[in-house]
């Protein structure tokens, strides 16, 4: 049995305008220890689903699913108190800025015996040990030292190691990661993605690993879930992925990357992501899509086998005469 | 040859740090040695992790600031020892900047075609019928509509923005555009925009870029010629294709290493750069880079490297002068 199961989680935002859809039908599920990449464009709606999965979206968010169930538990059914127990210690989250995520006004300790406090109760000195433990998991240097710092005393790639000091220090079954290492530079980038693989082994820790960077999620992710205007559009193994993507999406997030160019232009996706005022009819990618049909613009396509496109790219790819037939 | 637009030579940029009160304060090496040429129609990529100095040479570039010693030329005039104002100015106009965050770097209180022309308004004296065409002109070049004329810039996505940042950057028709982390703050399907843009426009006017970004899959695509920066000093120099396919410094192979690859076929072997960038105000001894490189030895923490010319690319490096470094094989 998986560790997390959603079946068609939706969130949807009251504003002014009318409803917005940001979550649009998703299902995911992640077994226990496997690496999970949520691939899409800023606006495709990864964080707010796994802000809904936490629980941290304002009240002007409504969310439903029809099943939301961690670890046999139905998150979806309890009320905050009881979700509260399991949020910060089963499910823990990282995000993007680390150096706004951390409170400037408590030191490193104190912020990361405040999680150990909260679930486990006890004193905040009784955890100091293992606060250092932890620093020392992460690879921060002296760290008796810089339990006593300020955020503001410490660098970026530090301050994302004290954030995901405090989110392990629970051991957690499910790791979330938003965009840990957008933020970063490449070679700290690159400890950090290195640290938390590490971590998801010796640990055995499920990883959901939000990111808009092909190239982190072929370095890393073993499954992938790419995500278009809050609609999950296709689903497969990373290999499979890159091998022979399904939906002309993920092949246009592909093919825009620089390493893949062939010339010396590179292949842009044109447009950008449809707001709540620009949806268009049909298929949310058509006025994007290089493949796009008359079907693709009345009709919005069904998930089938995993990939929400009237014509999925099957491999090996159809010739383009065959498609428009 | 192509016509030279800036030629630099042994720049250095020094800023005074207090320390605390009564005590003599330090300096801060925020450029210590940076030479390069740019032509005309070509990019020169400057590479580095943050704190490397590559904005200080920005700053430097655009006469923002004046560097501590060293000589600047661009456009054939030593800047240093020009001191005529009009001169100035017109050098000013020559060269412009576009910045990294297009969200901070817009006004938001103020409509596009007044963000765009407001290097018209105070260059030129032109008036504002012709101030409004050239804006025009500008903003169907870079893809923006005619209709955006109004808008202010919290209607625009990040891309879009970007644009508009270009747009402002060229009204003044430079020779030379520093362009500063332009993509990092975008997605990837939008900085593939973003660059086809920045890639067309240079054919069609002949612009030169200062490319600074730490991303190397979009320098490697872009630039003519990379300089990768430590700690204030250029540490390899060269064309792109001997920088990227036989880099030689140990942080350039390092930086390569950790740079990730959407190829989920084949793993790399990966250079393990531990630590970060020492501070500026008190760097290490001898080579800057000697406290995070693999091969260093007694000799790298005494003597200081210096820039020479192994292959197609300038190094500086010790342990490549003693050959004591096997090439990192290309990706």
């Amino acid at each position: 049995m998986a560790l997390l199961e959603i079946a068609n989680l939706t969130v949807e935002f009251a504003t002014a305008t009318g409803s917005l859809r940001a979550v649009d039908g998703i299902n995911l599920s992640v077994d226990e220890g496997e690496i999970l990449a949520i691939v899409g464009e800023s606006g495709s709606g990864k964080s707010v689903a796994m802000l809904a999965l936490m629980g941290l979206l304002p009240w002007t968010a409504k969310v439903s699913a029809d099943s939301m169930l961690f670890d046999g538990q139905d998150l979806l059914g309890m009320n905050d108190k009881q979700r509260r127990k399991i949020i910060g210690k089963d499910i823990s989250m990282i995000f993007q800025e680390p150096m706004t995520s951390l409170n400037p006004c408590f030191t490193v300790g104190y912020q990361i015996t405040e999680v150990l406090c909260q679930h486990f109760g006890g004193s905040r000195r009784s955890y100091n040990n293992r606060a250092i433990e932890l620093l020392h998991q992460v690879g921060i240097p002296a760290a008796e030292t810089r339990l006593n710092a300020y955020p503001h005393q410490l660098s970026g790639g530090m301050c994302q190691r004290v954030m995901i000091a405090m989110m392990i220090a629970c051991k957690p079954k499910l790791l979330i990661a938003d965009e840990p290492t957008t933020a970063l530079d490449v070679t700290i980038q690159a400890q950090i993605l290195e640290l938390l693989i590490e971590l998801q082994k010796s640990h055995g820790m499920a990883l959901i690993l939000i990111t808009h960077d092909m190239a982190v999620v072929a370095e890393t992710a073993e499954h992938v879930v790419v995500l278009y205007a809050g609609q999950q559009v296709e689903q497969r193994s990373v290999k499979e992925l890159f091998k022979s993507p399904q939906h002309p999406y993920s092949e246009a997030l592909l093919n825009a990357l620089p390493e893949r160019a062939q010339e010396k232009l590179l292949n842009a996706i044109p447009g950008v992501v449809p707001g709540q005022m620009d949806r268009p009819k049909g298929c949310l990618f058509n006025p994007r899509c290089s493949y796009a049909q008359e079907l693709c613009r009345q009709q919005p396509p069904e998930l089938q086998d995993g990939i929400l496109c009237h014509y999925p790219l099957v491999a090996p790819k159809p010739d383009l005469d065959v498609r428009t037939q | 040859m192509n016509h030279q637009l800036i030629k630099a030579r042994d720049l250095h940029k020094y800023y005074a740090v207090k320390s605390g009160y009564l005590q003599p304060s330090n300096s801060l090496k925020a450029l210590a040695g940076v030479s390069f040429d740019l032509y005309e129609g070509k990019t020169l990529a400057v590479v580095g992790e943050s704190g490397c100095g590559k904005s200080t040479l920005a700053r430097i570039l655009t006469m923002i600031e004046e560097p501590t010693s060293g000589q600047l030329s661009i456009d054939g005039k030593d800047v240093a020892k020009t001191t005529e104002k009009s001169i100035k100015k017109q050098l000013r106009q020559s060269i412009q900047m576009v910045f990294q965050d297009p969200f901070g770097s817009l006004n938001p209180r103020k409509k596009i075609v007044n963000i765009i022309q407001e290097p018209l308004i105070i260059n030129t004296e032109l008036s504002t019928k012709e101030r409004h065409q050239k804006v025009l002109e500008m903003m169907e070049l870079v893809g923006l509509r005619k209709e955006h004329f109004q808008r202010y810039p919290h209607m625009f996505s990040g891309g879009q923005r970007q644009r508009i940042a270009i747009a402002r950057a060229l009204i003044l028709k430079p020779k030379v555009v520093v362009l500063d982390e332009p993509v990092s703050a975008l997605d990837v399907s939008i900085q593939a925009q973003v660059i086809n843009l920045l890639i067309e426009l240079q054919q069609e006017l002949g612009l030169a870029y200062v490319f600074i970004s730490h991303d190397l899959s979009v320098v490697r695509h872009i630039a003519d010629e990379v300089m990768v920066m430590y700690l204030g000093k250029p540490v390899e120099q060269g064309p792109n294709e001997a920088v990227f396919n036989t880099p030689q410094h140990p942080y350039t192979q390092a930086l390569l290493s950790a740079t990730p690859q959407a190829d989920v076929e084949g793993k790399r072997q990966r250079i393990r750069l531990t630590g970060e960038l020492p501070s500026p105000i008190d760097p290490p001894s001898g080579c800057a880079f000697n406290p995070r490189c693999q091969y260093a030895d007694k000799n790298c923490q005494l003597n200081e490297p210096v820039m020479e010319l192994y292959g197609d690319s300038r190094v500086s490096c010790l342990a490549v002068a003693q050959k004591r470094i096997g090439q990192l094989k290309a990706s």
